[in-house]
Protein backbone atom coordinates (compact mmCIF):
# COMPACT_ATOMS: atom_id res chain seq x y z
CA UNK A 1 0.00 0.00 0.00
CA UNK A 2 3.03 2.27 -0.16
CA UNK A 3 3.36 5.24 -2.44
CA UNK A 4 3.38 4.23 -6.06
CA UNK A 5 6.45 5.53 -7.91
CA UNK A 6 6.19 7.02 -11.36
CA UNK A 7 9.26 5.08 -12.54
CA UNK A 8 7.81 1.74 -11.49
CA UNK A 9 4.42 2.56 -13.03
CA UNK A 10 5.68 3.77 -16.40
CA UNK A 11 7.78 0.65 -16.84
CA UNK A 12 4.61 -1.50 -16.70
CA UNK A 13 2.41 0.96 -18.61
CA UNK A 14 1.06 0.11 -22.07
CA UNK A 15 3.29 1.25 -24.93
CA UNK A 16 0.83 3.93 -26.19
CA UNK A 17 1.24 5.76 -22.90
CA UNK A 18 4.98 5.49 -23.03
CA UNK A 19 4.92 7.10 -26.47
CA UNK A 20 3.06 10.19 -25.11
CA UNK A 21 4.82 13.47 -24.20
CA UNK A 22 6.16 13.56 -20.65
CA UNK A 23 3.51 15.92 -19.27
CA UNK A 24 0.67 13.67 -20.39
CA UNK A 25 2.47 10.63 -19.04
CA UNK A 26 2.55 12.36 -15.65
CA UNK A 27 -1.16 13.19 -15.89
CA UNK A 28 -2.09 9.59 -16.66
CA UNK A 29 0.06 8.47 -13.77
CA UNK A 30 -1.77 10.86 -11.44
CA UNK A 31 -5.17 9.72 -12.68
CA UNK A 32 -4.10 6.11 -12.27
CA UNK A 33 -2.98 6.50 -8.70
CA UNK A 34 -5.99 8.65 -7.80
CA UNK A 35 -8.67 6.35 -9.16
CA UNK A 36 -7.40 2.92 -10.15
CA UNK A 37 -4.45 1.97 -7.94
CA UNK A 38 -5.68 -0.06 -4.96
CA UNK A 39 -9.26 0.50 -6.22
CA UNK A 40 -9.20 4.07 -4.92
CA UNK A 41 -12.33 4.97 -6.90
CA UNK A 42 -14.14 3.26 -4.08
CA UNK A 43 -13.20 6.19 -1.87
CA UNK A 44 -15.11 8.46 -4.20
CA UNK A 45 -18.02 6.04 -4.41
CA UNK A 46 -18.41 5.63 -0.67
CA UNK A 47 -17.89 9.37 -0.20
CA UNK A 48 -20.60 10.16 -2.72
CA UNK A 49 -22.97 7.83 -0.93
CA UNK A 50 -22.46 9.78 2.29
CA UNK A 51 -22.81 13.07 0.40
CA UNK A 52 -26.16 12.00 -1.05
CA UNK A 53 -27.44 10.59 2.24
CA UNK A 54 -26.59 13.81 4.05
CA UNK A 55 -28.09 15.95 1.28
CA UNK A 56 -31.38 14.07 1.16
CA UNK A 57 -31.65 13.69 4.93
CA UNK A 58 -30.91 17.37 5.50
CA UNK A 59 -33.35 18.42 2.80
CA UNK A 60 -36.06 16.32 4.42
CA UNK A 61 -35.45 17.85 7.85
CA UNK A 62 -35.10 21.29 6.29
CA UNK A 63 -38.45 21.05 4.53
CA UNK A 64 -40.25 19.95 7.68
CA UNK A 65 -38.67 22.70 9.79
CA UNK A 66 -39.18 25.22 7.00
CA UNK A 67 -42.87 24.37 6.58
CA UNK A 68 -43.59 24.66 10.28
CA UNK A 69 -41.72 27.96 10.60
CA UNK A 70 -43.32 29.41 7.49
CA UNK A 71 -46.81 28.53 8.71
CA UNK A 72 -46.11 30.06 12.12
CA UNK A 73 -44.90 33.29 10.51
CA UNK A 74 -47.73 33.44 7.99
CA UNK A 75 -50.31 32.79 10.71
CA UNK A 76 -48.83 35.55 12.83
CA UNK A 77 -48.96 37.93 9.89
CA UNK A 78 -52.60 37.09 9.22
CA UNK A 79 -53.48 38.91 12.44
CA UNK A 80 -53.23 42.44 11.18
CA UNK A 81 -56.02 44.21 13.01
CA UNK A 82 -56.03 42.49 16.38
CA UNK A 83 -53.31 40.97 18.50
CA UNK A 84 -52.36 37.38 17.79
CA UNK A 85 -52.85 34.84 20.60
CA UNK A 86 -50.01 34.60 23.14
CA UNK A 87 -48.91 31.09 22.08
CA UNK A 88 -48.55 32.22 18.50
CA UNK A 89 -46.60 35.31 19.48
CA UNK A 90 -44.21 33.19 21.56
CA UNK A 91 -43.77 30.69 18.71
CA UNK A 92 -43.19 33.54 16.31
CA UNK A 93 -40.50 35.03 18.56
CA UNK A 94 -38.75 31.66 18.75
CA UNK A 95 -38.96 31.39 14.99
CA UNK A 96 -37.45 34.81 14.51
CA UNK A 97 -34.63 34.03 16.94
CA UNK A 98 -33.94 30.78 15.10
CA UNK A 99 -33.86 32.49 11.72
CA UNK A 100 -31.56 35.23 13.00
CA UNK A 101 -29.08 32.85 14.64
CA UNK A 102 -28.98 30.28 11.83
CA UNK A 103 -28.75 32.77 9.01
CA UNK A 104 -26.38 34.98 10.93
CA UNK A 105 -23.67 32.41 11.59
CA UNK A 106 -21.55 30.44 9.09
CA UNK A 107 -22.54 26.86 8.42
CA UNK A 108 -18.93 25.83 9.16
CA UNK A 109 -19.21 27.27 12.66
CA UNK A 110 -22.56 25.55 13.17
CA UNK A 111 -20.99 22.24 12.18
CA UNK A 112 -18.04 22.77 14.54
CA UNK A 113 -20.37 23.55 17.43
CA UNK A 114 -22.67 20.61 16.73
CA UNK A 115 -19.76 18.22 16.10
CA UNK A 116 -17.44 19.22 18.92
CA UNK A 117 -19.61 20.90 21.56
CA UNK A 118 -23.16 19.52 21.45
CA UNK A 119 -23.10 16.06 19.83
CA UNK A 120 -19.50 14.87 19.89
CA UNK A 121 -20.35 11.82 17.72
CA UNK A 122 -18.18 8.75 18.22
CA UNK A 123 -19.21 6.39 15.41
CA UNK A 124 -19.50 6.90 11.66
CA UNK A 125 -23.31 6.51 11.89
CA UNK A 126 -23.66 9.15 14.57
CA UNK A 127 -21.41 11.47 12.55
CA UNK A 128 -23.74 11.03 9.57
CA UNK A 129 -26.69 11.80 11.81
CA UNK A 130 -24.92 14.83 13.25
CA UNK A 131 -24.22 16.08 9.72
CA UNK A 132 -27.82 15.56 8.60
CA UNK A 133 -29.25 17.31 11.65
CA UNK A 134 -26.88 20.27 11.45
CA UNK A 135 -27.43 20.82 7.74
CA UNK A 136 -31.16 20.21 8.14
CA UNK A 137 -31.42 22.83 10.86
CA UNK A 138 -29.45 25.22 8.69
CA UNK A 139 -31.48 24.50 5.58
CA UNK A 140 -34.76 24.85 7.50
CA UNK A 141 -34.09 28.54 7.97
CA UNK A 142 -33.75 29.07 4.24
CA UNK A 143 -36.63 26.77 3.31
CA UNK A 144 -38.83 28.73 5.72
CA UNK A 145 -38.28 31.89 3.73
CA UNK A 146 -38.87 30.05 0.45
CA UNK A 147 -42.15 28.60 1.70
CA UNK A 148 -43.24 31.88 3.23
CA UNK A 149 -42.71 33.78 0.01
CA UNK A 150 -44.54 31.00 -1.82
CA UNK A 151 -47.52 31.30 0.51
CA UNK A 152 -47.47 35.08 0.17
CA UNK A 153 -47.38 34.81 -3.61
CA UNK A 154 -50.90 33.37 -3.60
CA UNK A 155 -53.43 36.16 -4.09
CA UNK A 156 -55.16 37.26 -0.89
CA UNK A 157 -58.52 36.89 -2.60
CA UNK A 158 -58.00 33.13 -2.71
CA UNK A 159 -57.88 32.85 1.06
CA UNK A 160 -60.84 35.23 1.36
CA UNK A 161 -62.88 33.13 -1.07
CA UNK A 162 -62.03 30.03 0.94
CA UNK A 163 -62.95 31.67 4.23
CA UNK A 164 -66.17 33.10 2.78
CA UNK A 165 -67.30 29.58 1.88
CA UNK A 166 -66.87 28.59 5.52
CA UNK A 167 -63.45 26.93 5.46
CA UNK A 168 -61.40 27.42 8.62
CA UNK A 169 -57.98 29.06 8.39
CA UNK A 170 -56.25 25.66 8.41
CA UNK A 171 -58.57 24.13 5.80
CA UNK A 172 -58.23 27.20 3.59
CA UNK A 173 -54.46 26.82 3.75
CA UNK A 174 -54.62 23.10 3.06
CA UNK A 175 -57.15 23.02 0.22
CA UNK A 176 -56.70 26.42 -1.40
CA UNK A 177 -53.45 28.22 -0.60
CA UNK A 178 -50.81 25.49 -0.22
CA UNK A 179 -51.62 23.66 -3.48
CA UNK A 180 -51.17 26.92 -5.35
CA UNK A 181 -48.05 27.87 -3.40
CA UNK A 182 -46.28 24.57 -4.15
CA UNK A 183 -45.95 25.43 -7.82
CA UNK A 184 -44.16 28.65 -6.89
CA UNK A 185 -42.05 26.97 -4.22
CA UNK A 186 -40.71 23.98 -6.13
CA UNK A 187 -38.14 25.77 -8.34
CA UNK A 188 -36.64 27.61 -5.36
CA UNK A 189 -36.68 24.40 -3.37
CA UNK A 190 -34.72 22.74 -6.17
CA UNK A 191 -32.10 25.45 -5.93
CA UNK A 192 -31.95 24.93 -2.19
CA UNK A 193 -31.27 21.26 -2.83
CA UNK A 194 -28.34 22.15 -5.08
CA UNK A 195 -26.96 24.58 -2.50
CA UNK A 196 -27.33 21.91 0.15
CA UNK A 197 -25.46 19.35 -1.93
CA UNK A 198 -22.51 21.70 -2.30
CA UNK A 199 -22.64 22.67 1.35
CA UNK A 200 -22.30 19.04 2.42
CA UNK A 201 -18.61 19.37 1.52
CA UNK A 202 -18.26 21.18 4.85
CA UNK A 203 -19.17 18.09 6.88
CA UNK A 204 -15.58 16.93 6.39
CA UNK A 205 -14.72 19.19 9.36
CA UNK A 206 -16.53 16.79 11.68
CA UNK A 207 -14.58 13.91 10.12
CA UNK A 208 -17.58 12.67 8.20
CA UNK A 209 -16.29 10.71 5.19
CA UNK A 210 -18.19 12.49 2.46
CA UNK A 211 -16.71 12.78 -1.01
CA UNK A 212 -14.59 15.82 -0.05
CA UNK A 213 -13.12 14.11 3.00
CA UNK A 214 -12.43 10.97 1.00
CA UNK A 215 -10.60 13.03 -1.60
CA UNK A 216 -8.42 14.41 1.16
CA UNK A 217 -7.81 10.85 2.30
CA UNK A 218 -6.60 9.95 -1.17
CA UNK A 219 -4.26 12.95 -1.20
CA UNK A 220 -2.86 11.75 2.12
CA UNK A 221 -1.81 8.62 0.26
CA UNK A 222 -0.63 10.06 -3.06
CA UNK A 223 0.94 13.28 -1.76
CA UNK A 224 -0.34 15.15 -4.81
CA UNK A 225 -3.37 17.40 -4.69
CA UNK A 226 -4.06 18.59 -8.20
CA UNK A 227 -5.78 15.64 -9.84
CA UNK A 228 -7.84 14.58 -6.79
CA UNK A 229 -9.12 18.08 -6.08
CA UNK A 230 -9.89 18.90 -9.69
CA UNK A 231 -11.61 15.53 -10.03
CA UNK A 232 -13.63 16.39 -6.95
CA UNK A 233 -14.69 19.68 -8.48
CA UNK A 234 -15.69 17.89 -11.69
CA UNK A 235 -17.74 15.37 -9.70
CA UNK A 236 -19.67 18.14 -7.91
CA UNK A 237 -20.10 20.04 -11.16
CA UNK A 238 -21.47 17.04 -13.05
CA UNK A 239 -23.98 16.30 -10.29
CA UNK A 240 -25.09 19.93 -10.09
CA UNK A 241 -25.48 20.18 -13.87
CA UNK A 242 -27.51 16.97 -13.91
CA UNK A 243 -29.73 18.24 -11.09
CA UNK A 244 -30.19 21.59 -12.81
CA UNK A 245 -31.23 19.85 -16.03
CA UNK A 246 -33.68 17.62 -14.17
CA UNK A 247 -35.18 20.57 -12.31
CA UNK A 248 -35.46 22.52 -15.55
CA UNK A 249 -37.37 19.68 -17.20
CA UNK A 250 -39.54 19.36 -14.13
CA UNK A 251 -40.33 23.07 -14.11
CA UNK A 252 -41.23 22.94 -17.78
CA UNK A 253 -43.72 20.18 -17.07
CA UNK A 254 -45.17 22.17 -14.20
CA UNK A 255 -45.63 25.16 -16.45
CA UNK A 256 -47.25 23.03 -19.13
CA UNK A 257 -49.93 21.97 -16.68
CA UNK A 258 -50.31 25.58 -15.63
CA UNK A 259 -53.97 26.32 -15.38
CA UNK B 1 -85.73 31.54 10.19
CA UNK B 2 -83.41 33.42 12.48
CA UNK B 3 -84.68 35.97 14.99
CA UNK B 4 -88.28 37.13 15.14
CA UNK B 5 -90.56 36.98 12.07
CA UNK B 6 -88.60 36.82 8.82
CA UNK B 7 -85.48 38.88 9.47
CA UNK B 8 -82.41 37.19 8.02
CA UNK B 9 -79.71 39.59 9.16
CA UNK B 10 -80.00 42.32 11.74
CA UNK B 11 -77.15 44.78 12.03
CA UNK B 12 -76.99 47.10 15.02
CA UNK B 13 -74.68 50.08 15.28
CA UNK B 14 -71.89 48.38 13.33
CA UNK B 15 -68.51 50.04 13.65
CA UNK B 16 -65.17 49.32 12.09
CA UNK B 17 -61.91 51.14 12.40
CA UNK B 18 -58.49 50.36 10.99
CA UNK B 19 -56.15 51.60 13.69
CA UNK B 20 -57.13 55.17 14.40
CA UNK B 21 -59.05 55.48 11.15
CA UNK B 22 -62.77 54.99 11.63
CA UNK B 23 -64.39 53.61 8.48
CA UNK B 24 -67.83 52.59 9.70
CA UNK B 25 -69.37 54.87 12.29
CA UNK B 26 -72.44 52.97 13.35
CA UNK B 27 -74.61 51.34 10.70
CA UNK B 28 -77.88 49.62 11.50
CA UNK B 29 -79.84 47.57 9.01
CA UNK B 30 -82.48 44.89 9.11
CA UNK B 31 -82.59 42.60 6.12
CA UNK B 32 -85.75 40.61 5.61
CA UNK B 33 -86.06 37.34 3.77
CA UNK B 34 -86.18 37.83 0.01
CA UNK B 35 -85.07 41.44 0.13
CA UNK B 36 -82.49 42.82 -2.25
CA UNK B 37 -80.50 45.57 -0.55
CA UNK B 38 -78.37 47.60 -2.92
CA UNK B 39 -75.62 49.72 -1.40
CA UNK B 40 -74.11 52.57 -3.36
CA UNK B 41 -71.58 55.18 -2.44
CA UNK B 42 -68.37 56.82 -3.53
CA UNK B 43 -65.14 54.87 -3.26
CA UNK B 44 -63.77 55.10 0.26
CA UNK B 45 -67.24 55.61 1.71
CA UNK B 46 -67.07 52.30 3.60
CA UNK B 47 -69.64 50.39 1.53
CA UNK B 48 -67.34 47.46 0.74
CA UNK B 49 -66.04 47.38 4.30
CA UNK B 50 -69.64 47.17 5.51
CA UNK B 51 -70.31 44.21 3.25
CA UNK B 52 -67.10 42.49 4.33
CA UNK B 53 -68.05 42.99 7.96
CA UNK B 54 -71.33 41.16 7.39
CA UNK B 55 -69.50 37.84 7.15
CA UNK B 56 -66.61 39.01 9.32
CA UNK B 57 -63.99 38.98 6.57
CA UNK B 58 -63.25 42.23 8.34
CA UNK B 59 -63.76 41.90 12.06
CA UNK B 60 -66.16 44.60 13.26
CA UNK B 61 -64.76 46.73 16.05
CA UNK B 62 -68.17 47.52 17.50
CA UNK B 63 -71.87 46.72 17.26
CA UNK B 64 -73.77 43.50 16.62
CA UNK B 65 -74.69 41.37 13.64
CA UNK B 66 -77.48 38.93 14.36
CA UNK B 67 -77.58 36.08 11.91
CA UNK B 68 -78.60 32.50 12.31
CA UNK B 69 -79.75 33.20 15.87
CA UNK B 70 -76.43 34.48 17.18
CA UNK B 71 -74.37 37.65 17.21
CA UNK B 72 -71.64 36.78 14.71
CA UNK B 73 -69.76 39.98 15.54
CA UNK B 74 -68.94 38.31 18.86
CA UNK B 75 -65.36 36.97 18.47
CA UNK B 76 -66.17 33.88 20.55
CA UNK B 77 -68.66 32.67 17.93
CA UNK B 78 -67.35 30.05 15.49
CA UNK B 79 -67.71 32.19 12.39
CA UNK B 80 -66.89 29.33 9.99
CA UNK B 81 -70.21 27.62 10.64
CA UNK B 82 -72.18 30.79 9.91
CA UNK B 83 -70.17 31.76 6.87
CA UNK B 84 -71.34 28.52 5.24
CA UNK B 85 -74.80 30.07 5.14
CA UNK B 86 -73.63 33.41 3.74
CA UNK B 87 -72.51 33.27 0.14
CA UNK B 88 -70.09 35.90 -1.08
CA UNK B 89 -69.18 37.03 -4.58
CA UNK B 90 -66.06 39.13 -5.09
CA UNK B 91 -65.07 41.78 -7.57
CA UNK B 92 -62.09 39.68 -8.67
CA UNK B 93 -64.13 36.42 -8.88
CA UNK B 94 -61.53 34.53 -6.82
CA UNK B 95 -62.16 31.20 -8.45
CA UNK B 96 -59.59 28.61 -7.41
CA UNK B 97 -57.25 28.37 -10.42
CA UNK B 98 -55.84 24.97 -9.48
CA UNK B 99 -59.26 23.31 -9.54
CA UNK B 100 -61.69 22.65 -12.37
CA UNK B 101 -64.98 24.55 -12.45
CA UNK B 102 -66.76 21.49 -11.13
CA UNK B 103 -64.27 21.02 -8.31
CA UNK B 104 -64.45 24.73 -7.50
CA UNK B 105 -68.13 24.17 -6.88
CA UNK B 106 -68.01 20.85 -5.06
CA UNK B 107 -65.06 21.33 -2.73
CA UNK B 108 -66.94 23.31 -0.06
CA UNK B 109 -70.15 21.21 -0.09
CA UNK B 110 -68.08 18.02 0.08
CA UNK B 111 -65.58 19.09 2.72
CA UNK B 112 -67.87 21.23 4.87
CA UNK B 113 -71.40 19.88 4.40
CA UNK B 114 -70.06 16.31 4.00
CA UNK B 115 -72.09 15.92 0.83
CA UNK B 116 -71.22 12.84 -1.23
CA UNK B 117 -69.26 13.39 -4.43
CA UNK B 118 -72.23 12.29 -6.55
CA UNK B 119 -74.70 14.59 -4.83
CA UNK B 120 -72.33 17.55 -4.87
CA UNK B 121 -71.56 17.08 -8.56
CA UNK B 122 -75.18 16.62 -9.52
CA UNK B 123 -76.06 19.80 -7.70
CA UNK B 124 -73.11 21.68 -9.20
CA UNK B 125 -74.04 20.62 -12.72
CA UNK B 126 -77.64 21.66 -12.17
CA UNK B 127 -76.48 25.09 -10.98
CA UNK B 128 -74.02 25.43 -13.86
CA UNK B 129 -76.82 24.54 -16.25
CA UNK B 130 -78.87 27.36 -14.79
CA UNK B 131 -76.17 29.89 -15.75
CA UNK B 132 -75.49 28.24 -19.11
CA UNK B 133 -72.05 26.86 -18.26
CA UNK B 134 -72.70 23.17 -17.81
CA UNK B 135 -70.44 22.30 -20.74
CA UNK B 136 -67.51 24.09 -19.07
CA UNK B 137 -67.61 21.96 -15.91
CA UNK B 138 -64.28 20.27 -16.57
CA UNK B 139 -62.42 23.36 -17.72
CA UNK B 140 -60.06 25.30 -15.52
CA UNK B 141 -61.02 28.87 -14.61
CA UNK B 142 -58.37 30.49 -16.82
CA UNK B 143 -60.22 29.15 -19.86
CA UNK B 144 -63.26 31.29 -19.05
CA UNK B 145 -64.04 34.92 -19.78
CA UNK B 146 -64.54 37.35 -16.92
CA UNK B 147 -68.32 37.18 -17.20
CA UNK B 148 -68.25 33.39 -17.18
CA UNK B 149 -65.93 33.36 -14.19
CA UNK B 150 -68.27 35.59 -12.24
CA UNK B 151 -71.27 33.43 -13.11
CA UNK B 152 -69.35 30.42 -11.82
CA UNK B 153 -68.41 32.35 -8.68
CA UNK B 154 -72.10 33.05 -8.06
CA UNK B 155 -73.16 29.44 -8.41
CA UNK B 156 -70.17 28.29 -6.37
CA UNK B 157 -71.54 30.32 -3.49
CA UNK B 158 -75.06 29.03 -4.18
CA UNK B 159 -73.86 25.43 -3.96
CA UNK B 160 -73.66 25.90 -0.19
CA UNK B 161 -77.40 26.74 0.02
CA UNK B 162 -76.81 30.13 1.61
CA UNK B 163 -79.54 32.09 3.35
CA UNK B 164 -78.14 35.34 2.07
CA UNK B 165 -75.80 36.31 -0.76
CA UNK B 166 -73.30 39.15 -0.50
CA UNK B 167 -72.04 40.76 -3.70
CA UNK B 168 -68.99 43.01 -3.52
CA UNK B 169 -68.96 45.04 -6.74
CA UNK B 170 -69.53 41.90 -8.83
CA UNK B 171 -69.37 43.67 -12.20
CA UNK B 172 -66.66 46.26 -11.55
CA UNK B 173 -63.81 44.14 -12.91
CA UNK B 174 -65.70 43.08 -16.04
CA UNK B 175 -65.44 44.30 -19.60
CA UNK B 176 -68.58 46.32 -20.37
CA UNK B 177 -70.03 43.72 -22.74
CA UNK B 178 -69.96 41.11 -19.98
CA UNK B 179 -71.73 43.10 -17.30
CA UNK B 180 -75.16 42.19 -18.64
CA UNK B 181 -74.77 38.42 -18.39
CA UNK B 182 -73.76 38.66 -14.73
CA UNK B 183 -76.55 41.10 -13.84
CA UNK B 184 -79.03 38.77 -15.55
CA UNK B 185 -77.99 35.92 -13.28
CA UNK B 186 -78.35 38.18 -10.26
CA UNK B 187 -81.78 39.33 -11.40
CA UNK B 188 -82.98 35.76 -11.79
CA UNK B 189 -81.62 34.99 -8.37
CA UNK B 190 -83.52 37.92 -6.89
CA UNK B 191 -86.71 36.85 -8.66
CA UNK B 192 -86.29 33.37 -7.20
CA UNK B 193 -86.49 34.95 -3.75
CA UNK B 194 -82.85 34.98 -2.65
CA UNK B 195 -81.97 37.49 0.03
CA UNK B 196 -79.19 39.64 -1.36
CA UNK B 197 -76.92 42.49 -0.31
CA UNK B 198 -75.26 44.07 -3.33
CA UNK B 199 -72.55 46.72 -3.39
CA UNK B 200 -72.50 48.04 -6.92
CA UNK B 201 -72.20 50.99 -9.26
CA UNK B 202 -74.86 49.59 -11.57
CA UNK B 203 -77.68 52.11 -11.06
CA UNK B 204 -79.89 50.30 -13.58
CA UNK B 205 -79.73 47.15 -11.50
CA UNK B 206 -80.54 49.11 -8.34
CA UNK B 207 -83.57 50.75 -9.94
CA UNK B 208 -84.90 47.55 -11.38
CA UNK B 209 -84.17 44.90 -8.78
CA UNK B 210 -83.58 46.51 -5.38
CA UNK B 211 -86.14 46.40 -2.59
CA UNK B 212 -84.24 49.16 -0.86
CA UNK B 213 -81.28 51.28 -1.83
CA UNK B 214 -78.77 52.57 0.71
CA UNK B 215 -76.40 55.45 0.17
CA UNK B 216 -73.35 55.07 2.38
CA UNK B 217 -71.26 58.16 2.94
CA UNK B 218 -68.38 58.69 5.39
CA UNK B 219 -69.19 55.48 7.25
CA UNK B 220 -72.90 56.05 7.86
CA UNK B 221 -76.10 55.34 5.93
CA UNK B 222 -76.82 58.84 4.61
CA UNK B 223 -80.01 57.85 2.83
CA UNK B 224 -82.18 54.77 2.61
CA UNK B 225 -85.25 54.45 0.44
CA UNK B 226 -87.16 52.49 -2.14
CA UNK B 227 -85.44 52.69 -5.53
CA UNK B 228 -88.18 54.94 -6.94
CA UNK B 229 -87.89 57.56 -4.25
CA UNK B 230 -84.15 57.13 -3.99
CA UNK B 231 -83.45 58.01 -7.61
CA UNK B 232 -86.28 60.46 -8.39
CA UNK B 233 -86.37 62.32 -5.13
CA UNK B 234 -83.01 62.17 -3.31
CA UNK B 235 -82.82 64.22 -0.12
CA UNK B 236 -79.22 64.11 0.98
CA UNK B 237 -77.10 66.76 -0.78
CA UNK B 238 -74.13 64.38 -1.07
CA UNK B 239 -76.38 61.79 -2.68
CA UNK B 240 -77.72 64.39 -5.13
CA UNK B 241 -74.18 65.26 -6.08
CA UNK B 242 -73.23 61.58 -6.37
CA UNK B 243 -76.23 60.71 -8.52
CA UNK B 244 -75.69 63.68 -10.80
CA UNK B 245 -72.17 62.38 -11.43
CA UNK B 246 -72.94 58.69 -11.98
CA UNK B 247 -76.16 59.19 -13.93
CA UNK B 248 -74.78 61.90 -16.16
Amino acid sequence: MGVLSFKGWIADAPSWIRSLPEGLQELFFQLYQTFIYNDRWQFFASGLKITFIVTIGALFIGIIIGLVLAIIRTMKESYTAKKAPLVLRILNSITELYLTVIRGTPMMVQLLIMGFVIFIPKSEESRVLCGIITLGINSGAYVAEIVRSGLMSVDKGQAEAGRSLGFSYAKTMWYIVIPQAIKNILPALGNEMITLLKDTSLVSVIALRDVTKQTQNIIAKTYTAMVPYISLAVIYLVIVIAMTKLLGAFEKRLRKSDH
Amino acid sequence: MTTENNTVVKVENLQKSFGAKSVLKGISLEIKKGEVIVIIGASGSGKSTFLRCLNCLEDPTGGNIFFDGVDIADPSVDINVHRQKMGMVFQQFNLFPHLTILRNMTIAPMKLLKMSKEDAEAKALELLDRVGLKDRANDYPNKLSGGQKQRVAIVRALAMNPQVMLFDEPTSALDPEMVGEVLDVMKKLAEAGMTMVVVTHEMGFAKEVASRVLFVDKGVVAEENTPDEFFTNPQNPRLKEFLSKVLA
